[in-house]
């Protein structure tokens, strides 16, 4: 009888698992990317603190050369491609075809291929530290020393092919959510009345589509260059490395407009709802998401100032990176300016997207400041830029990642996060992340260059180094503090129903978490704001439910065909031939599944609790 | 010139030896002009906003029991125009003086009285005095108060050459050549670092730049030009003997002698140096010692091996060292 019960248990258990693997349902893999890359944020955290406890104080011996470089290459790789933009694509699914009224994505056996492949990415380049080595030439990884005649062992395979696995991952959900956008909006939601989270992730997918592929090229030339012996950097052979540097900074600086522009989105959400105020200036944050994203294409040599292009071609750049100072600038006066005359409520949420506002100025205006050629000679490489970077990612990225959180948690979970631990985890992380990453700027003009793992006592730099150390001890209480409240909001959160915050837009206006087909009768939008418009509106048009929702079977093919990759990845990095046909075979079998088996789907009718 | 003297022309140590904000030549001056002009300017911005927006946070926090939508004015054309135009004024101010420095402060095509080929090594720095047939390594002598050009280029993977007092970054790019300049107003010693990830030993391989007179340059060079050769002790001549023999020489180079090694740093004049092995240790006897007993263990990464070498041949090697002068 026992027995019997226990082999129940563990048959829901693996049928509960296997409903995750063929998911194809946005608002689970919205889950699955949230929950995997919260996993990976805290595994570059400690990746972070381990580098951070090595500068602790000079010719400190905690860990060697070697481990160093190991740590700040996956710290960067992991915080910027598995951690803080998989967050971001994870809101982004949870909400986005919420917030325009849709049932689900343009393309959900495609969504969930690209988790699939994100995690297949995720578990090759971390696994390198248990297989030979994790990657050690930074997370930019220039050659030549990413190739084979400087570094012969597999880490840097490692991040080659983990980076391109999940990059394509990465691209097909910009193609997804383009066509989502574009394409299943609801009646009346016209491209002027989208909630700004949905504009920025529009936006944000077209720079994925047009900055992955130099990336894509990049990695495939290194790839045949440590694989089968090409000559693209390898100079002796005619190859160039300066070209290294312009293909992966086409990308990497649009990269951290992927990685700040849905951020902006964010903060937009989150400070109207919370001042309980329209967005100030709709037209003009549009357009300045847009001038933005297409500066963002033009500035990439700002990267590569003292790689002796030559003032001509500094000066353009130059003027063009400074040009971007305007409409960022035009955002944040918007944001004050929706919060003047509104009626600001201190939510946990609403302090973290305050709080960005004072702190990614600091990150733009140092922006500004390396964006001029001469000066930037002596930040380029320096602390400084170390300082700038976490600025805009954690000042300006991350606080909106938590804003998100604590927004939209109730959305996805159905549960309200403490808001009393929530300003425990405000404070830590404010203070923590001003006093370690302050000081820094100066660490750098003092003379400190990045990637170093040790520095001299005669520099003067000690008693900095140690300040900032201590910040990071306090911003990791801020961040265990967060954990604490995500478990015990899972556990025991009070219920949150289906609109909390008195929202704006249409994902509060569906239950929490939002049933399998997202709205049993689609909203029909009359402005912006639909939701707020919507709950004050006097006539209360119902239209009849849909009784029969068509919504697409789940399969494990995409799982399969991620599957597919990772062997094959592994069959590369070990230089075995029979491994890489068998990967990429299954991977064919795959994507000859996706194109030739018919999907019947599923016909749902809706609870009347859904249709509430 | 020995150690002494170069030790007496640096005077009180500096809190921050290596710092940006400490120029000591035209080339950083200009960069820290434009540093300060946009800190100045960036400094203001952030007040302004910051002030703006902390203003808004505290007169307009919601009381308790006054939750109704407030004004909704979301749009005011004189204040976007404004909040445009103002950036683009500051910006034009900074891009000014930017754009006149990107230019002002590329060499000109003909060098000049002094030039310096720079190659940069894992992890170490050769220099060649092309006119003046010298070539020395991590220690740049040059004269002080005048234009010394150099031109940069590597022999394995990307450096960059960063001696933040006298100028900012300017890459090391194997198979091209980059040019720089940089001028010392005073003589002294500028340290720097190399500022490009290169490798295991990138945090130790630092450049000193040593400014002297134009009297004391010229002996210099003479020195370097014409070595002692033979040394004097008898201990020394037993290393010299050894470098030979244990393979130094095949790494090595020593001016005037059969010692013509291309892998490692040229050791003419080594024992008037103030540091060793790319300035992680002060030159002296035991840390000579040290450093032959086991280079690795002193600069992880670095490519000359531990050659197993007894305690008297240590002593014998150490002392010819000392002896190039
Ligand atoms: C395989 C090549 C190799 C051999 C053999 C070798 N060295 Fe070196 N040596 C180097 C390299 C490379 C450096 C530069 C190390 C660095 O700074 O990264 C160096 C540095 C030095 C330095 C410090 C130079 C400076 O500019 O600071 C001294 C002194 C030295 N070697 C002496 C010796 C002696 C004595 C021997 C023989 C016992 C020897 N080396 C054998 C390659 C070699
Ligand atoms: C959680 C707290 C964090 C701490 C304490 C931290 C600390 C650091 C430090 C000290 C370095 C410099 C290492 C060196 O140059 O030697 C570094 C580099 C870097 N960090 Fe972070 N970081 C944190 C979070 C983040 C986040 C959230 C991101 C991105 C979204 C990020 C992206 C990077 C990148 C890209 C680099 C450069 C890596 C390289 O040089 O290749 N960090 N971090
Ligand atoms: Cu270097």
């Amino acid at each position: 009888m026992a027995m019997a019960l226990g082999r129940a248990a563990t048959a829901a258990v693996r049928l509960r698992a296997w409903s995750w693997l063929t998911t194809v349902d946005h608002k689970r893999i919205g889950i699955l990317y949230l929950v995997t890359s919260a996993f990976l944020f805290l595994v570059g955290g400690f990746e972070a603190f381990l580098i951070r406890l090595q500068l602790i104080r000079p010719d400190n011996h905690l860990v060697s050369s070697a481990m160093y470089s190991q740590l700040f290459t996956m710290h960067g790789t992991t915080m910027i491609f598995l951690a803080v933009m998989p967050i971001l694509v994870g809101f982004m699914n949870a909400v986005m075809p919420l917030m325009i009224g849709a049932r689900d994505v343009a393309f959900p056996r495609l969504n969930a291929l690209s988790y699939w492949m994100y995690l297949a990415g995720a578990l090759l380049l971390n696994s390198s530290w248990f297989l030979g080595g994790a990657p050690n030439a930074g997370w930019f990884n220039y050659a030549p020393i990413s190739t084979g005649a400087y570094n012969p062992g597999p880490g840097i395979d490692f991040y080659d092919l983990g980076v391109q696995i999940a990059g394509i991952g990465t691209l097909m959900t910009g193609i997804n959510f383009l066509v989502t956008i574009l394409a299943m909006r609801t009646e009346g939601m016209s491209l002027m009345r989208m909630p700004l989270f949905v504009w920025t992730t529009l936006i944000t997918s077209l720079l994925i589509i047009f900055a992955f592929p130099p990336l894509t090229a990049n990695l495939f030339f290194l790839m045949f260059d440590r694989l089968a012996g090409t000559a693209f950097f390898n100079v002796p052979h005619g190859g160039d490395v300066v070209l290294w540097e312009q293909l992966f900074w086409t990308f990497g600086h649009p990269e951290v407009y992927i990685l700040v522009l849905p951020a902006f989105g964010i903060i937009s959400e989150v400070v109207a709802t919370f001042s309980r105020k329209p967005l100030f200036g709709y037209a003009s944050m549009v357009w300045a998401v847009e001038v933005i994203a297409f500066l963002s294409f033009i500035v990439w040599s700002h990267h590569m100032f003292p790689v002796g292009l030559g003032p001509t071609v500094n000066t353009m750049f130059v003027l063009t990176s400074m040009a971007i100072a305007v409409p960022t600038g035009i955002k944040i006066f918007n944001w004050i300016a929706t919060m003047w005359g509104g009626r600001i409520q201190l939510t946990t949420a609403m302090l973290f997207a305050m709080s960005f506002i004072p702190t990614f100025v600091v990150g733009g205006t140092s922006g500004v400041m390396t964006a001029l050629a001469p000066a930037d000679m002596q930040f380029h490489d320096s602390y400084f830029v170390v300082a700038h970077l976490h600025y805009v990612l954690i000042g300006g990225t991350l606080m909106a990642v938590f804003a998100a959180a604590y927004y939209w948690f109730p959305k996805i979970t159905g549960r309200l996060m403490s808001e009393r631990l929530g300003r425990w985890n405000f404070w830590l992380v404010t203070v923590g992340f001003n006093v370690a990453f302050l000081p820094q700027h100066f660490i750098g003009l003092w003379g400190m260059p990045r990637r170093v793992y040790t520095y001299g006592p005669g520099l003067g730099l000690s008693f900095w180094n140690a300040l900032s150390t201590v910040g990071v001890f306090i911003l990791t209480l801020g961040i265990l503090v967060m954990v604490m409240n995500v478990v015990h909001a899972l556990r025991r959160g009070e219920a949150a129903g289906p609109d909390p915050w008195d929202g704006r837009t249409l994902e509060w206006s569906t239950a929490s978490p939002a049933p399998p087909y997202n709205f049993a009768r689609l909203p029909r939008v009359r402005g912006r704001d639909a939701f707020w418009e919507q709950k004050r509106s006097t006539e209360r048009e119902l239209w009849p439910v849909d009784r029969h929702i068509h919504l697409p079977s789940p399969t494990p093919v995409p799982a399969l065909m991620a599957l597919g990759l990772l062997v094959a990845a592994y069959g590369a990095i070990f230089r075995s031939i029979p491994v890489v046909a068998a990967g990429l075979g299954l991977t064919v079998y795959g994507i000859h599944r996706s194109m030739f088996d018919v999907d019947p789907g599923v016909i749902v009718t809706p609870t009347e609790e859904g249709a509430a | 010139m020995g150690p002494s003297v170069i030790a007496g022309m640096a005077g009180a140590p500096l809190r921050y030896p290596q710092s940006a904000l400490a120029p000591a030549g035209p080339v950083a001056r200009s960069e820290f002009q434009l540093i300060q002009l946009s800190l100045v300017i960036m400094l203001g911005v952030f007040v302004a906003v910051t002030a703006a927006f902390a203003y808004t946070a505290v007169r307009y926090r919601s009381r308790p029991g006054n939750l109704a939508p407030a004004s909704a004015v979301d749009e005011n054309r004189r204040l976007e125009i404004g909040w445009t135009l103002v950036p683009l004024i500051l910006l034009v101010v900074m891009a000014v003086p930017t754009v006149k420095d990107s230019y002002a402060l590329t060499p000109p095509d003909t060098p000049r009285v002094v030039d310096v080929r720079v190659i940069g090594h894992q992890f170490w720095w050769e220099l060649q005095y092309t006119r003046l047939g010298v070539t020395t390594a991590n220690e740049l002598v040059i004269p002080y108060g005048r234009k010394i050009d150099l031109s940069l280029t590597s022999a394995d993977v990307i450096h960059s050459f960063w001696v933040p007092r006298l100028a900012g970054k300017t890459d090391l790019n194997p198979g091209q050549l980059n040019t720089a300049w940089i001028q010392a107003d005073r003589p002294g010693v500028y340290e720097g670092q190399c500022a490009e990830y290169c490798g295991l030993g990138h945090a130790n391989m630092h450049i000193r730049v040593v400014a002297v007179t134009d009297r004391e340059f010229a002996r210099w060079v003479d020195g370097m030009r014409h070595p002692r050769v033979t040394p004097a002790s008898a201990l020394a001549k037993r290393g010299m003997a050894l470098f030979g023999q244990v393979g130094c020489s095949s790494c090595h180079t020593v001016a005037g002698t059969r010692f013509h090694g291309q892998l490692g740093p040229e050791l003419t004049g080594m024992g008037n140096r103030a540091t060793i092995a790319a300035g992680t240790l002060t030159n002296t006897p035991a840390h000579l010692r040290r450093w032959l007993a086991n280079p690795p263990a002193i600069l992880p990464g670095s490519t000359m091996p531990d050659l197993h070498l007894t305690g008297s041949q240590i002593s014998a090697l150490t002392a010819y060292v000392e002896s190039l002068r």
